[in-house]
């Protein structure tokens, strides 16, 4: 299908662009790589005003080290953030779950920021981001903020972006520690979207688990920390039944929807089993 | 095997059997080529077409003001401005001489019973134009009840789709083998038999999906239209969009430029077709519309789509007695080109290899408030081979035998050959257990069913499963007294010329136009052996009504076997008027030349030779040539076949079941297939692949779904889920080969073949995989979900929630699904 006609800008500045949106009228959308927006415009789900393209705006491309903090531009595409170094050495779960997404032409265009937000509950990387702690800096007509993974994705497509504002970049704590990491994706088809999919980053001590982060894609309108599965395993021996024990909870609290894929009570099964292959991976089983 | 390598060192390489690279697919590759929607005419026209949002209702106003005011429209049209002049699609089989066919307009006039039927038309300078007016026009619908399942549109109470009609059913067709003559009686088989099982099986509605969407343009100049459109059938399309619009026969030219791909689904005269005639006759423009994607999948005809009731009869020790099929046959809304044909072509090959001495098919053809369905790739006979290859399955767990041991002791022997079916058709070459001994050492099936037994003892929770699919299908459509006496309104012949040029070259007119197979390169091997010309003098025309003017185009793999064959008669006549001019010129008698290589020589006299590419200048000149004949060695030939050519092969499939998760993954695919003499292995490898994909997709991927409201959730390729060369495990492929008798090629067909054996291979090896565990039938396509709850609860999976994917947003709106009400909106949930 054809998008229903919009104005077009193209800065080349967070600061010109952030004029652009609020000169824009009603209706802007930020175009990054377009492989979320650019098909809903064409389903004529969205038909914004004016599109203000990001495609220039360099200084939000990269990834770059501030101290404890690995900090990931907001333009910088999928295929880039998974050849990195700085995400391969301190954040390597993002690496792991982008080579997931789509496919190679999609994820040369699609953008680290655009996927997070956009906040498609079947999107890989809001987990992942939600798993890490992720903060996400905003910025709008009246400076800049900073905003939490938890408090980011509000709902279903929705994030804590207000209107006129724009994701910058996201402030990634550096895993330091004994940390193994674990993206296990649930799909039929190769390049299709999550149905179910669990992050999973766990830090041994001693051998035992010390400390353990679950994200849950697709078990809600937005991602989810599976609380109850890394209470449970908070000081756990490392065995496939100590694990397995924990995952049983790690549906708790989500709401997952049915559709064609999937209904909820399978998805809320997956989330175990997937719960329990991430963890017991992440830990070195 | 030594004889042939001796022949072939002194003897110029033969092109059949070379395995050459398409000399089509540079350009049909990158595109650099016609397609329909490449084309650009001064002053053409767009058009966008309104679809119905919902699936049964009366339309009851339509506001097409707004629409008309936007910038760069043209003019809007609803039914109502075209039902004087529109006609009913054509149906050119009707199955039964009380068929039922309520008539099929391209644009609704007062009732719309499907989603995405045309409810209006808005032609627009631009496409851009066209679409954005599709929003402003205003249909107001009185909603009726639809009718979507086939079981409840036959029971008693049902709603109707149409009800100007006495039911829900088009027609009743039986074949009776007992009433043929074929076979013994199928009550009494069954009434004397030790053993009877019955089933139930579910082919669900796939959706052709081919790569290039729909695209028609159509050019009035004076009383003449001239049509391209990306179809598989421009010579079916003439005759029957003249017939449809008024507009003269002679008066039409239809084009098939290069098309991308049908798999069946461009086997028809579409509504949009006729619709782009009409508006070019009324406005006097060129006019063109191109399809969307959601379009494509929501429009254009869907296949499958039957509930199959199986009864198999055998005796204890597995000696098949009788076979009977019962049949509900969703033919969506209305009766398009083939669409009651379907299920009954099917109707012969359910039978598949076995020596079953009763059958009885019947098959009612069901109205549904769905798109119409009609071929896809197999058409009939992919529905009849799952089913055949499925009951046996379940016949040898009934009697406790080995599934290939219960096949062996039914199948037809080579040494039986030609054999008359019990469904009264004569195969004609094969061998069965060759085929089936090379596809098992392929496999490597003593180790897999080694590894399977290991996974079983050891309650691996990943399971391993063998499932065979032994088929023979039928192919080289058609003999036409076949066709006749079956009620299809056409035959099933096939034309070709051979032009040959002054320089030498070779022009080749076939009348079977491709999409995507391959035919400029097979028949440029075909000639170049025939006329001992070299491959690359050789071009391929097609697709245009006016440069090749007799046709039945291609499906039902029917170009080689039955095209191909008139293009060697073709160029035997070449030959055959060549020797009357080499005689004159080598001033020898006809008798004494002997045709090799492209040359005529005299026999016994070395050096006195003449090639048939120096003929073709000399009656060019034509100043020298025999008194008795026109100056021209061109020739034409049509071919019409007087049996069907059946290829068959043995497909196996090894399949991992997570029983954790339900995800099945194939783990090795192996098939040996006979298609007859292979003319190019490169494309018979291709064919074969590509069949597989689709096979294995019906299997696990594809289903059309349509929710509570009739709305069609897979609307896009987010739902629609085509696997991709990812998805898929590497296929050991090899094949034998029986000629087939029937023509002198040899070949037998392999368009569909891959397609038609490798669904039930799969399935039956996933429930191999978990039959132990208690599951003895999973609905296509088994999706993990499915599997998982066929393995937690028993039973076939169930019925999947309708709901689409949340992704994009969930990717759905009015133009790709239709309308949500409450019914629908949970989607089916449990
Ligand atoms: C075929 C296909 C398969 C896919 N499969 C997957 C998959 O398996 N897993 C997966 O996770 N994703 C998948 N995707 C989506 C892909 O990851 C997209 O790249 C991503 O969701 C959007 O990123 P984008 O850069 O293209 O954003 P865009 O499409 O340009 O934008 C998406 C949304 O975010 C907003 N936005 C973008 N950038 C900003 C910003 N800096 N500030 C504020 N708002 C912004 C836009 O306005 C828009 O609303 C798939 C896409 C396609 C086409």
């Amino acid at each position: 299908m054809i998008p229903a006609p919009f104005a077009y800008e193209r800065p080349t500045t967070v600061d010109e662009a952030l004029q652009a949106i609020a000169a824009g009228g009603e209706d802007v959308k930020i175009l990054a790589g377009g492989q979320s927006l650019i098909p809903v415009m064409r389903l004529r789900l969205a038909a914004p005003e004016t599109v203000v393209d990001l495609t220039r705006v360099t200084e939000l491309r990269g990834v770059r080290e501030e101290g404890d903090v690995l900090v990931i531009g907001a333009m910088t595409t999928h295929h880039d953030v998974i050849t990195d170094p700085l995400i391969a050495q301190h954040a390597p779960l993002i690496a792991e779950a982008t080579e997931t997404v789509a496919d190679r032409q999609v994820r040369h265009r699609g953008t680290f920021g655009g996927a997070l937000a956009h906040a498609d509950p079947a999107g890989d990387l809001p987990a992942v981001a939600l798993a890490l702690d992720a903060e996400f800096v905003l910025a709008g007509p009246n400076g800049r903020r900073t905003v939490g993974a938890s408090d980011f994705f509000v709902d279903y497509l929705t994030t804590a972006l207000e209107e006129g504002e724009l994701l910058v970049e996201i402030r990634v704590p550096k895993l330091t520690g004994s940390w193994g990491v674990r993206y296990e994706k649930f799909n039929r088809v190769a390049q299709a979207w999550s149905i179910v999919a669990v992050a999973a980053a766990v830090r041994r001590e001693n051998g035992h688990i010390a400390e353990a982060r679950i994200g849950l894609t697709n078990m809600g309108p937005t991602p989810l920390r599976a609380r109850a599965t890394e209470a449970a395993l908070a000081g756990a021996a490392v065995t496939a039944e100590a694990i397995a024990d924990a995952a049983r909870s790690a549906a708790e609290g989500t709401s997952p929807s049915s559709d064609l894929n999937a209904q909820a009570d399978y998805r809320e099964h997956l989330a175990q089993v997937l719960t329990r292959r991430a963890v017991s991976a992440a830990a070195g089983l | 095997m030594t004889v042939t390598e001796d022949a072939a060192a002194v003897a110029p390489a033969k092109e059949v059997g070379q395995p050459r690279r398409r000399k089509e697919d540079a350009r049909l590759i990158t595109g650099r080529t016609t397609w329909t929607d490449n084309m650009v005419l001064p002053g053409m026209l767009h058009l966008a077409v309104v679809r119905s949002p919902v699936a049964h209702a009366r339309i009851t106003a339509v506001d097409v003001s707004a629409a008309q005011q936007a910038p760069n429209v043209v003019a809007v049209f609803t039914g109502r401005d075209l039902a004087e002049e529109q006609g009913s699609i054509p149906c050119a089989w009707p199955v039964t001489p009380d068929m039922v066919n309520p008539g099929h307009p391209s644009i609704a006039v007062d009732q719309v019973n499907h989603v995405g039927e045309a409810v209006a038309i808005v032609v627009g300078r631009s496409k851009a134009a066209a679409t954005d007016a599709v929003e402003l026009v205003d249909v107001d619908y009185d909603l009726l009840p639809p009718v979507l399942d086939l079981e409840e549109a036959v029971a008693d109470g049902s709603g109707l789709v149409h009800d100007q009609l006495a039911s829900n059913t088009s027609y009743h067709f039986v074949f009776d083998a007992g009433d043929a003559g074929t076979g013994a009686d199928t009550e009494q088989a069954f009434a004397d038999a030790e053993v009877v099982v019955s089933r139930r099986f579910v082919q669900q509605r796939l959706i052709p999906a081919f790569m290039e969407p729909r695209s028609v343009v159509v050019q009035p100049q004076g009383e003449n239209y001239t049509m391209w459109s990306a179809t598989q059938v421009p010579h079916v399309l003439r005759v029957m969009a003249a017939m449809v619009t008024g507009i003269p026969e002679h008066k039409l030219r239809v084009i098939a430029p290069d098309v991308g791909g049908g798999f069946g689904g461009k086997l028809q005269v579409n509504p949009e077709e006729i619709l782009c005639l009409l508006l070019a006759r009324r406005l006097g423009k060129p006019v063109k519309w191109t399809e969307t994607r959601s379009e494509s999948l929501m429009a254009a005809h869907h296949g499958r789509g039957q509930v199959q009731f199986i009864d198999i009869a055998s005796d204890r020790q597995g000696n098949v007695k009788g076979l009977r099929v019962r049949l509900l046959a969703d033919m969506g809304a209305y009766l398009r080109l083939i669409t009651p044909g379907v299920p009954a072509l099917g109707a012969f090959m359910f039978p598949g290899i076995y020596k079953f001495p009763a059958y009885r098919f019947e098959c009612d053809g069901v109205f549904t408030n769905k798109v119409p369905t009609d071929a896809y790739r197999g058409a009939g006979r992919p529905e009849a081979t799952f089913a055949v290859e499925r009951i046996m399955d379940e016949l040898a767990v009934e009697l406790g035998m080995d599934p290939l041991e219960l096949r062996r002791k039914n199948w037809i022997q080579a040494d039986e050959f030609p054999f008359t079916t019990v469904a009264g058709l004569e195969y004609d070459s094969g061998d069965y257990e060759q085929a089936t001994r090379e596809a098992l050492e392929l496999l490597g099936y003593d180790e897999l069913r080694a590894e399977q037994k290991r996974r079983r003892e050891s309650g691996d929770p990943v399971q391993l499963g063998i499932g065979f699919s032994t088929f023979t299908e039928m192919c080289g459509l058609a003999p036409s007294r076949v066709l006749g006496s079956l009620s299809y309104g056409a035959g099933g012949w096939e034309s070709a010329s051979i032009r040959m040029l002054p320089t030498g070259k070779v022009e080749v007119v076939t009348g079977s136009t491709p999409h995507g197979q391959g035919h400029e390169t097979a028949w440029s091997q075909l000639v170049a052996d025939q006329l001992g010309v070299p491959f690359e003098d050789v071009e391929v025309l097609h697709g245009d009504t006016a440069i090749s003017p007799r046709g039945m185009d291609t499906y039902g793999s029917r170009s080689l076997v039955v095209g191909g064959t008139a293009v060697v008669k073709a160029a035997e006549k070449v030959v055959a008027k060549a020797r009357k001019v080499a005689a004159h010129l080598l001033e020898a008698s006809e008798d004494d030349l002997e045709f090799a290589d492209g040359k005529f020589a005299v026999r016994g006299t070395p050096g006195a030779t003449v090639g048939i590419q120096e003929i073709a200048l000399a009656v060019f000149a034509a100043h020298n040539y025999p008194e008795d004949i026109e100056p021209s060695i061109d020739a034409e030939a049509t071919f019409d076949p007087v049996n069907f050519s059946f290829p068959h092969g043995t497909h196996l499939c090894a399949m991992e079941v997570d029983t954790d998760t339900g995800m099945v993954k194939i783990r090795k695919y192996a098939c040996v297939d006979d298609v007859g003499t292979i003319v190019n292995p490169l494309i018979v490898e291709g064919q074969i692949h590509g069949g597989l994909a689709q096979g294995i997709a019906q299997a696990l991927y594809e289903e059309a779904v349509y929710d509570a409201d009739g709305n069609l959730t897979t609307g896009s390729f987010v739902d629609y889920l085509v696997p991709t060369a990812a998805d898929l495990p590497h296929f050991d492929t090899a094949t034998t080969v029986h000629a087939a008798p029937g023509n002198p090629i040899g070949a037998k067909g392999v368009g569909e073949a891959g397609c038609i054996a490798s669904t039930p291979a799969v399935v039956n090896a996933a429930l191999d995989a978990v039959r132990h565990l208690g599951v003895s039938d999973i609905l296509m396509p088994l999706t993990p979900e499915r599997v998982w709850r066929a393995i937690r609860t028993g039973g076939d999976g169930g019925a999947r929630a309708t709901a689409g994917t949340n992704a994009y947003g969930g990717a759905q709106t009015e133009s790709t699904a239709g309308v949500a009400t409450p019914a629908s909106e949970l989607g089916g949930d449990r």
